[in-house]
């Protein structure tokens, strides 16, 4: 199997007295989109800057890209959107681009190329000859997007790279997060937005208090995605023995028949299998197991006192 | 070569910030208000002292000129000064703060380049700066006395290197402190030295050694003052520092190490402030 992209082992970083992250042991494989979840002050920023070379781990272990952290080399296959993306805003659009173009090496004819290509692509052509200074936050989102991509990275780093953005700003990141999956390029994404994150990521690490509490592979997760809920005519004992051979779970409570089931295509089978029982069904649900009862469920678990 | 290739990018955007944001073209404006004052008082001044003594007396309007020559230079070097440890205080602080540096730390760029760069950038203005202050007063009493100071090749590069001392202190305390914190400190340490050297001047004058070595401490703490002190001796005639016969001829000339001192200290300063932004987490 390949190296993983990324790879941590009890990283560790304080503040002083704060630890602001405790124990981060991760693994990245190439061309996966990533997701980094967790409320605010749970330590996401300060891992990422840890794997950027920002912030010096205190103790712990970690490779990226194969190299130690922080290697100048490895670097220049980095790509960084921050958290607050503030840039030298008496740069116009375009010098920034090419300022950064310039400190990751890359000559000229293939700095006017990507520049050309990226303005192109975060819809910012007409405001490049423009100042910074001018930018509204969704652009100078947009901007630093196309300053994280612009030396084509084998791995990029976004910390809450929609924070700024318009739903139709967002729909655009998401859709660059995709195609760059399709280019085999690791995305690292900081995010509480779980919306965003379910619908690029291919697998999640909930973050809280400075420790990976928990990994979800998304893909996987899916076949238990599905909690269903019928309200039954009269039944028996016998009818939920036999719903049980369509999921797990299956549990009776308030007039309501509840269980789990693993496929979208097996709601028609208990449809039928019930009407062929002459059992009458008053109402049928099925819902998808959102992230955000995961992430509400492994942070409410983690607060519990003790 | 690739470092130096970095450096040079940083410096250039370095120059490029101080003249987008206008601040270099402030600073110039500032001088050439300057430069302009002095031209008129030196007009004045150079008639009313020939009307009075230059027909007759050559060096008596030789040394009072001069004099007034230095005072027009001490002006370039506090105005210099200034520049300075303004210019690049919030240089690293700044982005420090603002977060702007996390882009830039995260590229496959040195944190010493970073410094080196701007550092460079610094450099480069306030030594510009100074030649082109300098050359506007030395150029106003050639054309309007003929005169020139003595040993002006020496004097203009201990001014020099005053500058490029203030510089560095500027930019390694913004290495490790806020901008405010940062200036407070240079500034600070400027002031001691000016104090330091007024008090072994009048310590010498009246054979006080405690206050000479007050004064000798001081400079040790920060030598900008004892560069210009030594700028001051070499760019006036001998007879002027020997007689004491201005403000700006000291009665204790700084020895010739406190260059190789001061040398010394600049290089401290920017490693301190390197390692200090090295280990910072940005």
């Amino acid at each position: 199997m390949a190296e993983p992209v990324v790879e941590t082992h009890g990283l560790r970083r304080d503040f002083g007295a704060k630890v602001a992250v405790e124990d981060l042991s991760l693994s990245l494989r190439q061309g996966e989109v990533f997701g980094f979840l967790g409320p605010n002050g749970a330590g996401k920023t300060t891992s990422l800057k840890m794997l950027l070379g920002l912030v010096e781990p205190t103790a712990g272990r970690a490779r990226v890209l194969g190299a130690p952290l922080g290697d100048r080399a490895t670097r220049a296959r980095l790509g960084f959107l921050p958290e607050h993306f503030r840039f030298h805003d008496w740069l116009t659009g375009r010098e920034f681009l090419d300022f950064h173009g310039r400190l990751c090496g890359m000559d000229r004819a293939r700095r006017a190329r990507r520049i050309d290509a990226l303005l192109e692509r975060v819809d910012l052509v007409d405001a490049a000859p423009r100042r910074l200074r001018e930018y509204s936050k969704g652009m100078l989102q947009r901007i630093g997007l196309a300053q994280a991509l612009l030396h084509e990275p084998a791995l990029v780093f976004l910390d809450e790279p929609t924070s700024g953005l318009d739903p139709l700003g967002r729909l655009l990141v998401r859709d660059i997060i995709r195609e760059l999956r399709t280019q085999g390029v690791t995305v690292f994404l900081n995010s509480h937005l779980l919306g965003e994150v379910e619908a690029t990521c291919d697998r999640v690490a909930f973050v809280k208090a400075g420790r990976t509490v928990h990994e979800l592979t998304l893909a996987d997760e899916a076949h238990i995605a599905f909690q269903v809920g019928l309200r039954l005519g009269s039944h028996d004992g016998a009818v939920l023995e036999g719903l049980a051979r369509f999921g797990r779970d299956v549990e009776a409570r308030d007039g309501w028949v509840r269980m789990k089931i693993e496929r979208d295509e097996t709601l028609p089978e208990i449809a039928r299998w019930l009407i062929e029982r002459r059992v009458d069904v008053h109402e049928m649900r099925a819902e998808r197991r959102s992230l955000e009862d995961w992430f509400l469920d492994i942070m409410g678990q983690d607060q519990r006192p003790g | 070569m690739r470092s130096v290739r970095a450096i040079l990018v940083m410096a250039h955007l370095t120059l490029h910030e101080a003249l987008r944001r206008r601040v270099l073209l402030a600073v110039l404006i500032g001088g050439a208000a300057f430069l302009v004052l002095y031209g008129t008082g030196f007009h004045f001044v150079e008639r009313e002292v020939h009307r009075q003594v230059g027909a007759i007396n050559r060096v008596q309007y030789r040394i009072t000129l001069n004099f007034f020559l230095l005072a027009g230079l001490y002006a370039v070097n506090f105005l210099t000064v200034m520049t300075s440890v303004l210019l690049p205080v919030d240089t690293l602080s700044g982005e420090i703060a603002s977060g702007v540096i996390q882009t830039l730390a995260a590229k496959p760029i040195r944190r010493v380049e970073i410094v080196l760069g701007k550092w460079l950038a610094y450099v480069g203005v306030s030594a510009g700066y100074l030649l082109l202050m300098a050359g506007g007063v030395l150029a106003i009493g050639r054309v309007l006395s003929g005169l020139t100071p003595p040993d002006v090749a020496i004097g203009l590069p201990l001014m020099m290197l005053e500058g490029a001392l203030l510089v560095t202190l500027s930019i390694s305390c913004g290495a490790r402190l806020t901008t405010i914190t940062s200036g407070i400190t240079v500034f600070g340490l400027f002031g001691l030295a000016f104090v330091g050297g007024w008090v072994e001047q009048i310590g010498t004058m009246t054979g006080n050694d405690a206050a000479r070595n007050v004064g000798t401490v001081a400079s040790l703490i920060m030598p900008s003052e004892s560069l210009w002190q030594l700028a001051a001796h070499h760019m006036q005639p001998a007879i002027m520092s020997e007689l004491h016969l201005s403000p700006f001829s000291p009665a204790s000339v700084p020895s010739p190490e406190m260059v190789v001192w001061a040398a010394g200290y600049l290089v401290v300063a920017l490693a301190w402030g390197l390692r200090g932004f090295q280990k910072r987490a940005l």
